[in-house]
């Protein structure tokens, strides 16, 4: 069988992207950018907030950290739980003690189901970014366009219910369809986490802005998919510090998963880790960042 | 069929000795490939380009860290430490973004084609399809560098059983794309000979951080051992060590810090010569007849 003239045909060769979403920037070639208090790093602390029902949707397709075994998966339920239950308050402790912010991605209907952590989220500062509705609230460019925006739009009217209208939209595994960047623009949304291409801030051709989670700093990728030991994750972020801090004005950003980081073998790791970032990080959510970035930029 | 005649068999013991320029043991070359992705390929049959329905945007956006921001962590790392590159090209990368390939030639880095696009496939390409992707190849790298290829990798290792005939036609000296063997060796086309040059899957940054999930440290330490063994080894007789990059994954700023020990070791053991592909291909050459 032949492939066909389209095959070798490139339409979309040309200066910059194939797609029109974003404009092309190399990092070296942006103005120097200062952070406050002239700390060389900011970091950006984005624990997970996840609520996984019981019985999974694998349309479009089943999040990572879901059920694995026939229903009922006691067994995942309850391990993700333990996250919620215990993980995420050993996280918040770490933030407190030290003062530090953070932010937290979060299913609204965790935030619904355990009003006493929306409310300890609150009052020690941590800035809330949309995480759709639950962990079965998956989006990709399969999705129906209508089934997408309703989910967006589901989303913004539970967090007003319980008075939040948050910034910022985080997307289970990243994952968008081409038409989010406007749907969440038409939601009121002004950024994402989820285009892991940069380690500063950059806009979409849309007017939305995003700040990259990046996936190979995350728990979830060190811990579980490489299988590192805790310290070996503790050590490879203290690494990236290193380089980030020395070429100046980028964002350090750490997604942690508390059925993960949070376990009680792995914490006082990860709490060291807080206390040597902490002298050189500006730790703060990502509209804070944003600001500041826009304030220098503009 | 059993098998595609590329190469008679001849075993590691016993060789007539190969010797590198200032009889240094091994020969160290670096192949950063600078790739450009496309978000949305038109399908192709046997392969699919990305995991997810498109976009897949940590696989896309991913590979585009690699051309904004880690490219020049990268190659700065290699510069530090004298390492030249021999750059497996996109070629496409000259229109999308020609500032990623204009800083590897000032840095004065020897290009090789890795095909247009790292998301086009060469299964079931017919011979004359395959000749335009070869010439749109030698004429791109030409009007963007000055420079004339020399050696191929496939795209995203993707071949036919005419490709090493068609590159021979087009005048190419190497293929980056067998993996037999610690030192050159002669490839028999219709078209008369080719070298194939030692590259690395073993030691490409995709296999230690995507196949063997390595740490950053544990891979720094692969390619110390790697160097290592082949220095030793090539007492007897020249060897080839490639150190296969992508800088989505090596420039990660976890990362970066390691590797550096890893030239760092290397630059300053003194067994290495450290030069290009196309360097070790005129030796090989100038000391060994098809």
């Amino acid at each position: 069988m032949t492939l066909g003239p389209a095959y070798l045909a490139y339409p979309r060769r040309r200066h910059g992207y194939d797609h029109d979403l974003y404009p092309w920037s190399a990092a070296h070639l942006r103005p120097p950018v200062q952070w406050p208090e002239g700390r060389p790093l900011a970091v950006m602390a984005v624990i997970k907030a996840e609520f996984f029902p019981l019985t999974p949707v694998d349309t479009p397709f089943r999040a990572p950290g879901h059920m694995q075994t026939a229903f009922p998966d006691y067994r995942h339920f309850t391990a993700r739980d333990y996250g919620s239950r215990v993980g995420i308050w050993r996280l918040l402790d770490a933030f407190r003690a030290r003062g530090l912010a953070a932010s937290v991605a979060m299913n609204v209907a965790l935030a619904e189901r355990a009003p006493a952590l929306l409310a300890a989220i609150r009052a020690e500062g941590h800035e809330i970014v949309a995480h759709s509705t639950d962990m079965n609230g998956t989006v990709d460019g399969s999705l129906p366009p209508e089934a997408e925006e309703a989910l967006v739009a589901e989303t913004v009217a539970r967090w007003a219910a319980l008075g939040e209208r948050p910034q910022g939209w985080h997307a289970i595994a990243r994952s968008q369809s081409f038409r989010t960047p406007d749907i969440l623009v038409k939601h009121g949304f002004g950024f994402t986490l989820d285009w892991v291409n940069d380690d500063q801030p950059w806009r979409f051709a849309n007017g939305l802005w995003n700040l990259a989670l990046n996936h190979e700093l995350s728990d979830r990728q060190i811990l579980n998919v490489c299988q590192a030991s805790v310290d070996s994750y503790a050590e490879q972020i203290v690494d990236a510090a290193d380089c980030l801090a020395a070429e100046g004005g980028r964002v350090l950003a750490l997604e942690l998963t508390p059925y993960i980081i949070g376990l009680p073998y792995r914490i006082a790791a990860f709490e060291a880790l807080l206390d040597h970032l902490a002298p050189r990080g500006w730790f703060a959510g990502p509209s804070a960042i944003l600001a500041h970035w826009r304030q220098q930029t503009a | 069929m059993q098998d595609p005649g590329l190469y008679p068999y001849r075993g590691w013991r016993d060789r007539a000795k190969l010797v590198w320029p200032g009889g240094k043991p091994i020969a160290v070359w670096v192949a950063p490939n600078l790739e450009y992705y496309e978000i949305d390929p038109p399908p192709h049959p046997k392969r699919r380009a990305w995991a997810r329905p498109h976009p897949d945007v940590v696989g896309f956006s991913h590979r585009d860290y690699a051309n904004r921001v880690g490219h020049w962590r990268m190659a700065d790392a290699m510069s530090e430490f004298g390492f030249p590159g021999s750059v497996s090209l996109s070629v496409a990368l000259c229109q999308h973004h020609p500032e990623v390939v204009a800083d590897a030639a000032a840095r004065g880095w020897e290009f090789f084609s890795h095909g247009i696009y790292n998301t086009r496939y060469a299964y079931d390409m017919e011979p004359d399809e395959e000749r335009a992707i070869i010439r749109d190849s030698i004429e791109t790298v030409r009007a963007a560098t000055g420079q004339t290829i020399r050696g191929w990798l496939a795209p995203a290792l993707t071949h036919t059983v005419n490709t090493l005939d068609l590159l021979a036609e087009a005048g190419l000296a190497y293929t980056c794309d067998l993996y037999h063997d610690d030192q050159p060796t002669w490839v028999t086309t219709r078209n008369g000979p080719l070298v194939a040059i030692p590259y690395s899957l073993e030691v490409n940054d995709h296999y230690g951080f995507f196949v063997y999930n390595m740490s950053p440290r544990e891979y720094a330490e692969t390619l110390i051992r790697q160097y290592e063994r082949l220095a030793a080894e090539g007492e007897a007789g020249g060897t080839v060590m490639c150190i296969p990059l992508h800088s989505y994954l090596i420039g990660q700023p976890h990362r970066i810090g390691p590797f550096r020990d890893a030239l760092r070791h290397i630059a300053r053991d003194g067994r290495a010569w450290i030069t290009t592909a196309g360097e070790i291909v005129d030796a090989f050459r100038a000391q060994v007849a098809p």
